[in-house]
This record gives C-alpha cells, sequence and structure tokens, in this order.
C-alpha cells in the first residue's frame, strides 16, 4: 500500500473517478503488519464461493491451517427491502417480505401479517381456518428450508449424496405449497387480515400421501448422516458455542437450541394458536454443528406431527372464510381459477362491473389506496427456521408503513462466526457457517 | 377528545373520563389529538405525542392540485404517556426498575426514564440517551427484570420531530421471565449521537452498525462502528426519509409510470 496520500492513477489520464482504499485506522495496521514481518495470510473466502451459504465474504487470517481471525463481510444482496415497504401499500409489503429469507417465505409473511394485524386490532378477528392454514404452511416451510440445510450442508462437505437426496425431499413439499398458493418460493399468499385464498381441494389428501414420503426422504438421511463417521468427524466439537454465549450474542433458533435450553417461540410466545398443538422442542447438549444438524432433523419430525395436527383440523373445519369479515380490511376479492388462470373470481368481477357501483368504488379504493392503520408501533416475533425472526412496524396512520423493521436471524447469528472460527482450521469454517445456516436474502434484506 | 370519532364506544366513554380528571387546559397537544384522533386507536392514553402535521392528500400542493384535498391539514400522532397503572407484569417492573435505578450512584427513575407508553399489549420505556447503559445494565443484570438478549435495533427517522428526529428502538427479551420490553431512545438530527449498548448485549454490534448505516446515528462506545450493508464510500443514509427512494419510470402498455415515490399516492 502506497504512503503518500496522492492520487496513485492521477496520471494516468482515465478521466473518471477513482477511488482508493485508505482511511481509517489502515495505515497503521499495514505499518504494524510489515514490522511483525510474520508470514501472515489473510483469504478471502466468497462472496462468489460454493461453500459460503450465499454471497457471504468470510475474510480469514490464517496461520498454515489455522484461522486466527475471522470477519464476515455482507450487503451483497441487500436490495431496501424495508426501504421499498414504505412506498407501498400495507398489503403490498408482503410481497417485498417475501422474499427477505427466501427459504421461509410464508413465515416472512406470516410474522409481518401478525405485526399488521395487532397494529389494527384485529387480532382476534382472522378466522380459525386461516390460522390453522398459517400453521399448516409454516410447518411445511420449516420442512423445506431444514431440507435445504442439510443438502447444502452436506453438499459444502462434499457430500453429494446428502444434498440429492435433501433437495430430492425438498421437492416434495415444494410440490405441496405450489399446489397450495401457486408458487414454489415468493408466495405473497398470506396476508394481512388472512390469507390470499382457501387451499385447493385435493389439497388435504395430497399432503396426507406426501407425509411417508417425507418420513422415508428424513429417515433416509439419517440412516445416512447421523453415526456416519466421516459426518461425525466433521461435525463434532466444531463450531462450538455455549449457553452464555449464544445469550450474549442474541442467538436464538437451533443454534441456542443446541445448548441445551428448549426455547422456542412457538412454546414460550405461542402465536396462531401454537399453544393448542401437541408437538416437542427438541434440544441437544453438545453445543457443535453436530447438536445443531440432529435438532434440524428432529424438528423436520415435529414439524409433520404438527401438519398431520392442522391436516386433521381442517378436514373436521366446515368450509369457511379465510380473511377477516371486515370490509375496511379485508381484500376484496378472493382468487379463483378462471379461463385464462388464478385471478380475481368471476362472480366478484360480475358483482362489481355489472351490478353494484359502490362495490366498485370500494374494490378500487381498497385496492389502489390500501387500508389505514392506526398510528403505533408493535414488534411482533415469530420462530423462523432460523430463530427468533422479528419485525418492528411502526405506523403513522396512513395506508403505508412508516417503517418496517425485521430482525432477521440469520443476520444476527452470523455475527457469531468470528467466535466460533478463531483458532479453528480453516476446514472448519465452512462447517461452522452450514451450522449457522443463513440465508443471506435474509441477512442483507 | 372527541368522542364521536372514535371507533369504540366504551372505551371512548372511559378514555373520556380520564381527561377531564387529569387537566382541564387545552394544550397543544390536546387540539393535535382532536385533529388526529382518526390515527388512534380508541384504548390509548388522550394525550397523543405529536410527530407530525402533514398537509394534502396527493403529495401535490399548489395550484396543481385539483384534488380539492390540498389544504387539508392532518396531526400524525403516536400513542402518548400512559399513567399508572400499567396493567399487568408492566408495573411490577416499572417498580422494580424505580427501585434499583434510584439506589445510590442510579440516576432515579424521573432522571432516566422520560416516559411509558403502554400500547397493543407492549410496554415501551422512553430512555433519556445519557443513561441509556445504566438502564441497559439494570434490565439485564436484575434478577427480577432479567432481560438476557436484546433483540437488536431499529432505526426510526421522525423529520419533523424538532429536536428528537432520530430515534432508536431497542426490543428486549428476557427467557428467564418470558417477557418482552421495548426501549426507545430519540436523538436530534444535529448531533446524532447514542451511546452503544455492545458493552451490555454483545448482539447489538452488527444491530447498530446496520442502524448508523441507514440513519447516520452514531453509537458512540462501538467497538467498530462502519457500513454493514452499504458500501463504505456510499454517501448518505438510505432509510432516513430524506433520503429518496430512487428508481426510473417505466413504460408498460404505452403509458410511462413513474417510480414509486413520486407517484401520486394517498398519504
Amino acid at each position: 500500500m502506497s504512503t503518500s496520500t496522492a492520487d496513485p492513477y492521477g496520471d494516468c489520464g482515465s478521466g473518471g473517478r477513482v477511488l482508493t482504499a485508505e482511511g481509517g485506522d489502515w495505515q497503521a495496521v499495514a505499518e504494524e503488519a510489515s514490522a511483525l514481518r510474520e508470514e501472515r495470510i489473510v483469504v478471502n473466502m466468497g462472496p462468489q464461493h460454493p461453500s459460503t451459504h450465499g454471497v457471504l465474504r468470510l475474510i480469514l487470517e490464517i496461520e498454515g491451517e489455522t484461522v486466527t481471525e475471522a470477519r464476515c463481510g455482507i450487503g451483497y444482496l441487500h436490495t431496501g427491502i424495508e426501504k421499498n415497504m414504505e412506498f407501498r401499500t400495507w398489503t403490498q409489503g408482503v410481497t417485498f417480505c417475501t422474499r427477505m429469507d427466501y427459504l421461509t417465505c410464508l413465515i416472512n409473511e406470516t410474522a409481518y401479517s401478525l405485526g399488521v394485524e395487532r397494529l389494527l386490532g384485529i387480532t382476534g378477528d382472522i378466522p380459525e381456518r386461516a390460522t390453522v392454514i398459517r400453521v399448516l404452511l409454516m410447518e411445511l416451510q420449516r420442512i423445506s428450508s431444514h431440507m435445504v440445510f442439510l443438502a447444502t450442508g452436506g453438499m459444502e462437505l462434499g457430500a453429494t449424496t446428502i444434498m440429492t437426496n435433501g433437495f430430492g425431499s425438498r421437492e416434495i413439499v415444494l410440490k405441496l405449497l405450489e399446489m397450495i398458493t401457486g408458487l414454489r418460493m415468493n408466495h405473497a399468499f398470506v396476508r394481512p387480515g388472512g390469507l390470499a385464498q382457501d387451499i385447493p381441494p385435493g389439497t388435504l389428501d395430497s399432503i396426507r400421501e406426501a407425509i411417508p414420503e417425507l418420513h422415508r426422504g428424513i429417515g433416509a438421511l439419517e440412516k445416512l448422516a447421523n453415526e456416519n463417521p466421516i459426518i461425525k468427524a466433521r461435525l463434532v466439537d466444531v463450531g462450538y458455542l455455549d449457553l452464555a454465549g449464544c445469550m450474549s450474542l442474541g442467538m436464538t433458533g437451533p443454534v441456542l437450541r443446541s445448548t441445551g435450553l428448549p426455547h422456542d417461540l412457538r412454546k414460550s410466545q405461542p402465536y396462531c394458536g401454537y399453544e393448542t398443538y401437541d408437538f416437542d422442542v427438541p434440544t441437544w447438549d453438545t453445543c457443535d454443528a453436530y447438536g445443531r444438524f440432529r435438532i434440524r432433523v428432529a424438528e423436520m419430525y415435529e414439524s409433520i406431527r404438527i401438519i398431520e395436527q392442522t391436516v386433521d383440523r381442517l378436514q373436521a373445519m366446515p368450509p369457511g372464510p379465510v380473511m377477516v369479515a371486515d370490509k375496511k380490511v379485508a381484500w376484496p376479492a378472493q382468487l379463483a381459477l378462471g379461463g385464462d388462470g388464478m385471478g380475481n373470481s368471476l362472480d366478484h368481477i360480475r358483482q362489481i362491473m355489472g351490478s353494484s357501483m359502490e362495490a366498485l368504488i370500494h374494490h378500487f379504493k381498497l385496492v389502489t389506496e390500501g387500508f389505514r392503520v392506526p398510528a403505533g408501533q408493535v414488534y411482533q416475533a415469530v420462530e423462523s427456521a432460523r430463530g427468533e425472526l422479528g419485525v418492528h412496524l411502526v405506523s403513522d396512520g396512513g395506508t403505508r408503513p412508516y417503517r418496517a423493521h425485521f430482525r432477521d436471524p440469520s443476520f444476527n447469528n452470523l455475527q457469531a462466526l468470528a467466535v466460533m472460527c478463531e483458532g479453528g482450521q480453516l476446514a472448519d469454517v465452512i462447517v461452522a457457517v452450514a451450522s449457522l445456516d443463513p440465508v443471506m436474502g435474509g441477512v442483507d434484506r | 377528545m372527541n368522542v364521536e370519532k372514535s371507533p369504540g364506544g366504551a372505551d371512548s366513554q372511559d378514555t373520556h373520563a380520564e381527561v377531564g380528571s387529569q387537566e382541564p387546559a387545552r394544550t397543544d397537544a390536546h387540539l393535535a389529538q382532536e385533529a388526529g384522533s382518526q390515527n388512534l386507536p380508541a384504548t390509548t392514553d388522550p394525550v397523543p405525542d405529536v410527530v407530525a402535521v402533514r398537509e394534502g392528500m396527493f403529495g401535490v400542493s399548489g395550484s396543481g392540485d385539483t384534488s380539492g384535498y390540498g389544504s387539508l391539514q392532518r396531526t400524525i400522532a403516536m400513542p402518548g404517556a400512559t399513567q399508572r397503572p400499567y396493567g399487568g407484569w408492566f408495573d411490577d417492573l416499572a417498580d422494580v426498575l424505580a427501585e434499583t435505578l434510584g439506589e445510590d450512584g442510579g440516576p432515579g427513575w424521573d432522571a432516566a426514564i422520560e416516559k411509558v407508553v403502554v400500547d397493543r399489549g407492549e410496554l415501551a420505556l422512553y430512555v433519556r440517551r445519557e443513561h441509556l447503559v445504566a438502564v441497559a445494565q439494570l434490565l439485564r443484570d436484575d434478577p427480577d427484570l432479567r432481560f438476557e438478549m436484546c433483540m437488536g435495533v431499529s432505526g426510526v427517522h421522525y423529520p419533523h420531530e424538532t429536536g428528537r428526529e432520530l430515534h432508536a428502538v431497542y426490543p428486549l427479551l428476557s427467557v428467564t421471565h418470558n417477557r418482552r420490553v421495548r426501549l426507545e431512545v430519540t436523538c436530534p438530527d444535529d448531533d446524532p449521537h447514542l451511546p452503544s449498548v455492545v458493552s451490555v448485549w454483545p448482539a447489538n454490534d452488527w444491530h447498530e452498525r446496520e442502524a448508523y448505516d441507514f440513519f447516520g446515528v452514531v453509537f458512540d462506545g462501538h467497538p467498530a462502528l462502519t457500513r454493514i450493508q452499504m458500501p463504505d464510500d456510499w454517501p448518505g443514509h438510505p432509510q432516513r426519509k430524506d433520503y429518496p427512494l430512487g428508481g426510473i419510470p417505466v413504460e408498460y402498455k404505452g403509458a410511462e409510470i413513474p417510480p414509486p415515490d413520486v407517484r401520486r399516492s394517498y398519504r
């Protein structure tokens, strides 16, 4: 690095703006490093690297194979979702927040919708049917997200069989989600006030048929990986973070539960009626990557248990609305299948175009202007597949969020990487990152 | 209090009675609240916090506005300070915190806590910034409070709230007692400094960097306050209200659609 402050490219006549990496205490750091005359290697791993779980840049200082310092560089996937939401209606916000943590789309949507509903004060008015379907969708999503954890985690260790098996089983869930919402990802299906539409006929049977398949898929992965000597050699005692470390770093989800603390918001601060479902919170007591892997596998079985209960409830439930009755909030039309695909229901179109001008005005106002949300703020937290997903919403009484902030578990948990990796082997960095299971879409938002 | 405008009949009767018993003088906040009452849920305290007064309806002003809404004035009011009792365990928490804050060496409740807002089942403590770290330390360490986890910090920009434009909101979680509380701290735009709580909750490291990056709040005492999402040489702080969203007009079926932040919209 040059010690002069003159522009090193000033003479080459490029004409454009030249940026130099200077400032802060960089000068002092560089001088100190050169004075030490040690063989220090700083390796940039990522942001384009197949084993960093997305566009995560790891800045590793290594001595031989030992990592002496590890830092994360993030922001490569920042798309300004929170800022964008301030310029769209409360309902349109769902379309944005579903794209944050793209493996838990429906959990993001539900967290956001629960927040908006609390601001509106209509939490108690959400139809039971909508709430049960939300739980069903969230648990399906949890399975698919954990399957991606297994698949990508396996791939990062070089175990391609785990990857193909994991993605194969995820496909079962994605097919169900596609059947219910019409999309495999970025569903925008859960809306403030309820759901975009009811589940289509035949869904419950398809889910019942898929459950044994899922059991088989998880079982195969368990047989392959649980006692696999290579997996155990790579995962056991790697990425160690104990309870005190987890608490101080705000870790939640499987990472916290791998220390033995059964903290799960679905149990401790239930939402969507989770207190009425029968399920356990799996824990492990080794504080390492292996424990987190086993917890996620066990959680998939628990999710299946919840899914079975939701299916039973939906079977026993008479058909009914999946959106609040309040016409000032509820989206005016439920989606329906027409000759040209999915769209506003034809009955509704007939009514607003043919018989009721007031209904047309109402539809127009609600869709273009949106509903007003009383001023105030809420913090709504749900248990995502990765930990506590918190939504901080501020309303100024208008038709758009004044501020929407998402406390994404991946963003918070990635902070722990340094404490998990430093002093360990370079290859263990990969395992530690995989055990955190960060999703960069959620980290950067 | 404009009772007719409030949605909930029974609740508005209660709040009306409270106004009468509290103070007879008509303050600015009172007048503003009358104007802004349509923004508020019926159950909040009668003296709201005015954060802005807006004119017009569609973001158009002057002779270009033919809608007739141009001279409309709307007061933006947030739920105001709540008086005791707060209800449930909120009072216990306030009692314990007041007691520990009042112990020797402590700043005392009145000096540290600006106000308490109970709204939508959540307790929010508005802390004066100079005492933030002391309050945070007590909330974490006192066995009866024990908020072990801080779930980050969320910045909010209220450009019209002169002298307290920037807010920082800290959601806390107590695993021991299974409780949540929100801390809110404000600082003026001219002096955007808040003490860092990284010494209390190391988890806030990245969250404070994020709030600095997006709002320009400088957290004094943070170990390495640098941008986290935006590039290091980025000018400005993107999530402030005075920072434009950006975007370009796009053509759709022959019509030109302006970018979302300059579109005519209901405000």
